[in-house]
């Protein structure tokens, strides 16, 4: 064989690796979460106005749990999606305002809008610690028995949310029927 | 208005590369003179093309024109000019846009400074640079415009990152990129010699000076990478084994073997094949890294705002410019066989070994960054590739590449006797094991550190060998004899000098730092490596885009009652637009230490603090080590020898010397 055409062969090697690393997302680390229980956890509201939360209320429903702050850039590019999500009504969304100053995180809400059917005002970071929490924006979908079933670390996208939040909120759902 | 014309100016650019790219390289095989004309012209004006673009973004940029969305994710109108300008790097897209100036840059350096080359091989030598940028602007134009508008335009910009707020990463990246992109030019010659299908030792002559400037940028921006994440992240460390820092450390080790290997096939014309692939896997390898960085297969702190789409378009477009070369290697190389004879003991076999050494280690630094990509699609575990690794094998590869660069520098071409080695060396020897076991025991704030001694003697060891090659070459130390040494090798001894205080910077940091985090009270002293830091508490103050707190430390000598004290004044910033926290250390900057302390979180209240303060030693000869190897590839770069070759080799007294050359690119 020609020695000269083995550091061709090495390359063909390293590209079909690469190759297959455009497919696989390293960011999504495979949280110990996934398919155990949610931790339960009782938050007070966004000050002033809202009422405070505790996971134990969603029990029998399929929700989503998106962590937010005003101070995060990425979570404005996910907050249309969670926007026209809620307005769908297809599945409730509880925020876990993550870090944050009260009054930023509503001047923020009020002007890109609110999804959010309860807004947890975490302002230590204390349950974000308990789910893992390690950057801005995280989304959680727990299912009725309060299981983690799917989580995003990032700005949720068009196609995250087509091709694999709404198949599973819709198949969660039809266990119920 | 003005983006527009940036824009146009770009696809001009394109059409220009494709025009350099295709005319002059058919011209030299079809002997059509006027089409191999067309390749000096057509830089020049893709080079001036290139520059409008930058202009433009830059204009918008300085004028905060949000109406661009490239500006509106990196720029804000409280940014300072500074970094306004350094915003026009400090994303993908606009990153991309200096890429390609810089490579502009150095296709118009080689069409200015190669009139002693003859014309078909430079007019191929500019092709093969061209068909680079092509890939370059089409990349930027399919996927990447920096142009782009966001309609409607925000009142006010997100602001430009607060860690690339800072005048170390402002020129980090055109130090980087100068040095990436620099090794096209050596990649091109290989090539271009590739295509003639005539390898002699002209190519190797011609681009030694290319790639030592090349070489220069890249420890200089490596250097600079490596100081700013030092006093920017705030944990004091100098080099984290990151993916992205080590896609910059790939080419650099690749392309100081290419610089060992360029003088062996220059001089003697041996390890011709060799040389050439060294050639193209310098390139290749800064190619990768971009892929590795801006393609989100691995994951990193420094990366950038990831597309698969780019991704795949790197990787296509790696795979034919890599791929395509490693080919035409496989084709043309066997040719080449070389039948140079040396003995063991001589300077060749001392490349040899040098090569064999940043091969090595070359090859372990991809394996590890690499391996996590590579488990994860075999198997789909994850894990990363860390510190204990790449430690372990840069101190069991290094240590003997140590012993062997003052060996290698005294060794003569051809052949060489150990009778002569062994009159030089036991001195040198001696001096080097001497001041490693003594020096520990100076060290009185310290245990003895057998590490910090072997270091010493190590680096020792690599300082004085360097001078008696020195000595050597020049023929003794008079004066005479070293007015009319070579630069290149004063530039060898200086680089490998450096090597030597590299070696000592990292050996006594990683042995005597003292780090200490600590709850520190207002008013309350502690005492560390024979100093006492006095806290004074943390203050609010204002800057011009971010709020702070201040906190004040007072340092002094705690023995012998010194007078003098030194503040220090750490902060925690709030940047106003992004709001990430942001710790800046304040260091007292030191040639035998580096006292640093940055402030950590308040506890109880503002009177009470969380605070690391450390003691580093000796950390500045980290990077004065890695500027004395940079100034050493300057200096080797302004070689006369490669001048009168040159000349005698085209045959034209008039010829632009190529150390001229050199001097341009680097100012």
């Amino acid at each position: 064989m020609n020695r000269f055409a083995i550091p061709l062969l090495a390359f063909v090697v390293v590209v079909a690796f690469l190759g297959v690393g455009l497919t696989l997302k390293p960011r999504e680390l495979p949280s110990p979460l996934l398919g155990k229980p949610a931790p339960a956890f009782e938050l007070p509201g966004l000050p002033p106005a809202r009422e405070a939360f505790s996971s134990a209320q969603m029990r029998g429903d399929v929700w989503l749990l998106n962590v937010w702050a005003s101070w995060c850039a990425a979570c404005r590019t996910e907050h249309p999606l969670l926007n026209r999500l809620a307005r769908a009504g297809t599945l409730r969304i509880v925020g876990l305002n993550y870090k944050d100053d009260a009054a930023d995180a509503d001047a923020w809400l009020q002007r890109f809008g609110n999804p959010y059917t309860h807004i947890a005002f975490d302002r230590h970071g204390r349950v974000g610690i308990e789910y893992g929490v390690y950057g801005v924006p995280e989304t959680y979908l727990i299912d009725r028995h309060g299981i983690i079933r799917f989580k995003h670390i990032g700005p949720l996208t068009p196609d995250i949310m087509q091709h694999r939040l709404l198949p599973l909120v819709e198949t969660l759902n039809g266990d119920s029927a | 208005m003005i983006p527009e014309l940036g824009h146009f100016a770009l696809i001009l650019a394109l059409l220009m590369a494709l025009l350099q790219a295709i005319l002059p390289l058919y011209g030299s095989f079809a002997n059509i003179p006027a089409w191999v004309a067309v390749a000096r012209p057509a830089a020049y004006g893709q080079l001036l093309l290139v520059a409008l673009a930058f202009a433009g973004l830059l204009y918008a940029f300085i004028h905060g024109d949000f109406s661009v969305a490239y500006v509106a994710n990196h720029s804000n109108s409280h940014l300072p000019l500074l970094y306004r300008i350094s915003g026009v790097w400090g994303g993908h897209e606009g990153s991309l846009l200096l890429w390609s100036l810089i490579l502009a840059l150095w296709s118009g350096a080689v069409a200015a400074f190669t009139r002693h080359i003859p014309d078909r091989i430079a007019a191929r030598i500019l092709s093969v640079m061209a068909m680079i940028s092509v890939g370059f602007f089409l990349f930027m134009l399919l996927t990447s415009n920096p142009f782009a508008r966001l309609i409607p335009a925000p009142a006010e910009g997100r602001d430009l990152n607060p860690l690339l707020q800072d005048i170390g990463l402002a020129i980090h990246p055109p130090m980087l990129y100068a040095g990436y992109v620099g090794f096209s030019v050596a990649f091109a010659f290989a090539v271009a010699a590739l295509l003639g299908g005539r390898l002699d030792a002209a190519w190797a002559r011609w681009a030694r000076p290319w790639t030592n400037i090349a070489w220069m940028f890249l420890t200089i921006g490596i250097a600079l990478g490596s100081w700013w994440a030092y006093y920017e992240l705030g944990w004091g460390g100098w080099w984290f084994w990151d993916p992205v820092e080590n896609a910059s450390f790939m080419p650099w080790l690749a392309g100081t073997a290419l610089l060992h290997s360029l003088a062996a096939t220059a001089s003697r014309g041996a390890f011709k094949a060799w040389t050439v692939l060294l050639a193209v896997c310098a390139f290749s390898l800064s190619l990768l890294g971009t892929f590795l960085v801006r393609s989100g297969v691995l994951t990193s702190v420094h990366a950038f705002a990831t597309d698969p789409a780019r991704g795949l378009f790197i990787l296509i477009f790696l795979g034919i410019v890599v791929g395509g070369s490693l080919a035409l290697y496989a084709w043309r190389a066997p040719a080449l066989a070389a039948h140079i004879r040396f003995a063991p003991l001589s300077r060749e076999t001392a490349l040899l070994i040098n090569n064999v050494f940043f091969g090595a280690l070359c090859f372990a630094v991809l394996t590890g960054t690499l391996y996590p990509l590579i488990l994860d699609a075999l198997s789909g575990a994850k894990i990363s590739v860390g510190e204990p690794y790449f430690n372990f094998l840069f101190a069991v590869i290094g240590a003997p590449l140590a012993l062997c660069i003052g060996v290698g520098a005294l060794l003569r071409w051809k052949r060489d006797h150990i009778a002569r080695l062994r009159r030089q060396l036991p001195a040198a020897a001696l001096v080097s094991v001497g001041a490693g076991l003594l020096w520990p025991l100076a060290m009185t704030h310290h245990p003895y550190s057998l590490n910090a001694g072997l270091g010493l003697a190590l680096g020792c060891w690599v300082m004085v060998s360097a001078l008696l090659g020195l000595r050597e070459r020049s023929g003794g130390w008079r004066w005479r004899n070293l007015a009319h040494t070579p630069r290149s090798v004063y530039g060898m001894t200086l680089a490998h000098f450096g090597v030597g205080v590299f070696i000592i910077g990292v050996t006594f940091t990683n042995a005597y730092s003292v780090e200490k985090d600590l709850r520190m009270a207002r008013g309350e002293t502690v005492h560390l490596a024979g100093y006492g830091f006095r806290f004074n508490g943390v203050s609010d103050h204002r800057g011009v885009n971010y709020d702070a707190a201040r906190g004040e430390l007072v340092v002094s000598k705690s023995a012998g009652g010194g007078r003098r004290t030194i503040a220090l004044y750490p902060e925690k910033r709030t940047y106003l637009v992004q709001k990430n926290p942001m710790t800046e250390a304040a260091i007292d900057a030191g040639l035998t230490r580096d006292l640093y302390v940055a402030l950590g979180e308040a506890l109880d209240g503002d009177q009470v603090w969380s605070v690391r303060i450390y003691y580093k030693p000796f950390i500045r000869w980290i990077w004065l080590g890695a500027l004395l190897m940079a100034g050493g590839g300057l200096v080797a770069a302004t070689d006369k020898r490669y001048r009168r070759r040159a000349r005698s080799a085209a045959g034209e007294a008039t010829a632009v010397p190529p150390q001229t050359a050199g001097q341009a690119a680097a100012g």
